[in-house]
């Protein structure tokens, strides 16, 4: 018996010709696309003339006098309406997504509350700030609606998804000791989820600082309006101005959103922070003396 | 869950959280409610908004009926192709500019603190700007128009990509780039075959992932001059047209949805 090793060997990183082909596919569509928008060159180095005047402008950041207050307003207004929104939008999302999960929720009304979460997500919160301005005016009040829409869709899917995700044994205990539906609620269900929902809000409350800086640009209230005018008026020093202090909120809401994911879902404390740093800085100090 | 009772007290009481713990969470409960109490007080209203808010919205439902359905084939649905060229080029734009990215940020690969560093911050600074105002920036260079959408989605999304693919290349196992490099294969090639098969799904995931974000955040920067079917809806904003804005606004709920279904189908089939 022979065995013919030379026919069987396989090489051992063949060819992957759907991939060459997806990748081939994908390079012409991106050259097809690209004249579609009418890209090209000329427009390409014109622009980067303009690049040069532009940064020329910017330079340097225009905090001065009256801009400075202006700055200031819009920054308060924002984090105002970023706190309101995110109020509103935990208060109702908490029962919208009980509503919203399967398990708990009979199907004629699960499903019409998914479809209601469903359309709240599908939309920029732009877009829906715009819808509010037209409904309830210029001004704060429009951005917080439009927020509370966009974060009850975050919140309320997450919520619902981490609820179908629970145990169901506490649950039957619970109700096997003839718990009502509110006590089986508060006690088989919240204890399992409230942990992730308080971690979801401040996902989203660190998201509405992000977009609360932004309905301005149609009117919605908050810095968005100024800076929207400033780039409109050219005054481009003032514009790199409110992009720095804009981009400062969002790092100290980062923080804050991770501080509070720490406290409520690590269950961290200051003293045990205080420990780790103790420990780490004693094994620094014993690696120092070896 | 912590259990704040040390094992050896039998007759104590079971608490949840202990002193410490409650003490910082009732802080941070406080502290919310008192941001809350502030900034309703602070915030200017006026009522007489809110009180003819229902009027309002019945009117603007009014204005939306009947739906101007010839607006679809006049103008949303050239812009529409626009929004979704607009997304899908951004994307790969940010795909090419945030691959080198997330290698340079992932400590395993490039094993130097600095340039990790150096490119992390490039990361965080593509996402800590909005892409409205990334649109913005891009109007005031290039003029309004798809180039500078495109631009805009695709500098916001190379913080995303970046971040998330360099996350996943430092999650990957050390184990094939150790027999790569003892059987001395070059450094190519230890990347290719040692570390891309292992990111590989989770790449593509984010990739998928941005897109469908992306087709959402195309539709706004219209808004703002910077082409796509934001564009159409402005212009119908400005004429008072409430009929062709909702024409609009069906097309970007069915544009999302069938976005979302896409991932989905794709994600199931080739991942």
């Amino acid at each position: 018996m022979t065995f013919q090793a030379a026919d069987t060997r396989r090489s051992p990183f063949p060819i992957n010709w759907p991939a060459r082909a997806g990748w081939l596919a994908l390079a012409l569509y991106t050259a097809w696309a690209a004249t579609q928008l009418d890209f090209n060159w000329t427009r390409f180095v014109s622009g980067l003339g303009n690049l040069e005047r532009f940064l020329a402008r910017m330079f340097p950041p225009n905090f001065g006098g009256d801009k400075w207050e202006l700055i200031v307003k819009g920054l308060t207004e924002s984090l105002e309406i970023a706190v309101i929104a995110s109020a509103l939008a935990i208060v109702i999302a908490l029962p919208v997504g009980l509503m919203a999960a399967r398990n708990l929720s009979p199907v004629w009304l699960s499903w019409p509350t998914r479809m209601l979460v469903a359309l709240f997500r599908s939309f920029h919160a732009v877009i829906v700030a715009i819808v509010f301005v037209k409904a309830l005016g210029f001004g704060a009040i429009a951005g917080i609606a439009a927020l509370v829409v966009a974060s009850v869709g975050f919140i309320a899917k997450l919520f619902a998804e981490a609820i179908e995700e629970i145990s169901l044994r506490q649950v039957e205990a619970v109700r096997a000791s003839g718990a009502s539906f509110a006590n089986v609620l508060i006690y088989g269900v919240l204890p399992q989820v409230f942990g992730r929902f308080l971690g979801f809000c401040s996902y989203q409350l660190d998201s509405n600082l992000r977009n609360s800086t932004m309905v301005g640009i149609v009117g919605a209230g908050g810095i968005g309006g100024t800076l929207f005018s400033a780039f409109q008026s050219f005054d481009y020093d003032f514009v790199l101005a409110i992009l720095l202090c804009i981009i400062a909120l969002i790092f100290a809401g980062e923080m804050l959103s991770g501080f509070l994911r720490a406290v409520f879902l690590d269950n961290a404390t200051l003293s045990a922070w205080w420990a780790r740093r103790r420990r780490a800085s004693s094994a620094v100090a014993r690696g120092a003396e070896e | 869950m912590n259990r704040a009772a040390d094992p050896s007290g039998a007759g104590r009481e079971w608490q949840r959280f202990s002193p410490e713990q409650r003490l910082i969470r009732f802080a941070c409960y406080f502290i919310g409610v008192a941001a809350l109490v502030m900034s309703l007080r602070h915030l200017e209203f006026e009522p007489a908004f809110l009180t003819d808010a229902p009027a309002q919205i019945q009117d603007f439902f009014v204005r939306m009926w009947p739906l101007d359905t010839a607006y679809y084939g006049q103008s949303v649905h050239a812009a529409l192709i626009e929004t979704l060229n607009i997304a899908t080029l951004g994307t790969l734009l940010a795909v090419v500019m945030a691959f080198p990215l997330g290698i340079l940020a992932a400590g395993n690969l490039v094993p130097f603190a600095p340039i990790n560093l150096l490119a992390r911050l490039m990361l965080v600074a593509s996402r800590s700007v909005n892409s409205l105002v990334w649109a913005l920036l891009f109007i005031a260079v290039f003029g309004p128009g798809a180039l500078a959408g495109t631009l805009a989605i695709a500098f916001r999304s190379i913080g995303f990509v970046g971040k998330l693919f360099g996350e996943a290349l430092e999650e990957s196992q050390p184990g094939p780039v150790d027999a790569l490099t003892a059987a001395g294969a070059p450094r190519i090639s230890v990347f290719m075959k040692g570390v891309w098969p292992q990111v590989k799904p989770a790449f593509w995931s984010i990739v998928l992932f941005r897109w469908d974000i992306n087709v959402r955040e195309s539709a706004v920067l219209g808004l703002v001059g910077a082409g796509g079917i934001g564009m159409a809806m402005d212009s119908a904003m400005n004429l008072f047209r409430w009929d062709q804005v909702a024409v609009v606004l069906l097309t970007i709920f069915a544009v999302v949805v069938v976005a979302e279904v896409v991932v989905t189908v794709v994600r199931k089939h080739t991942l």
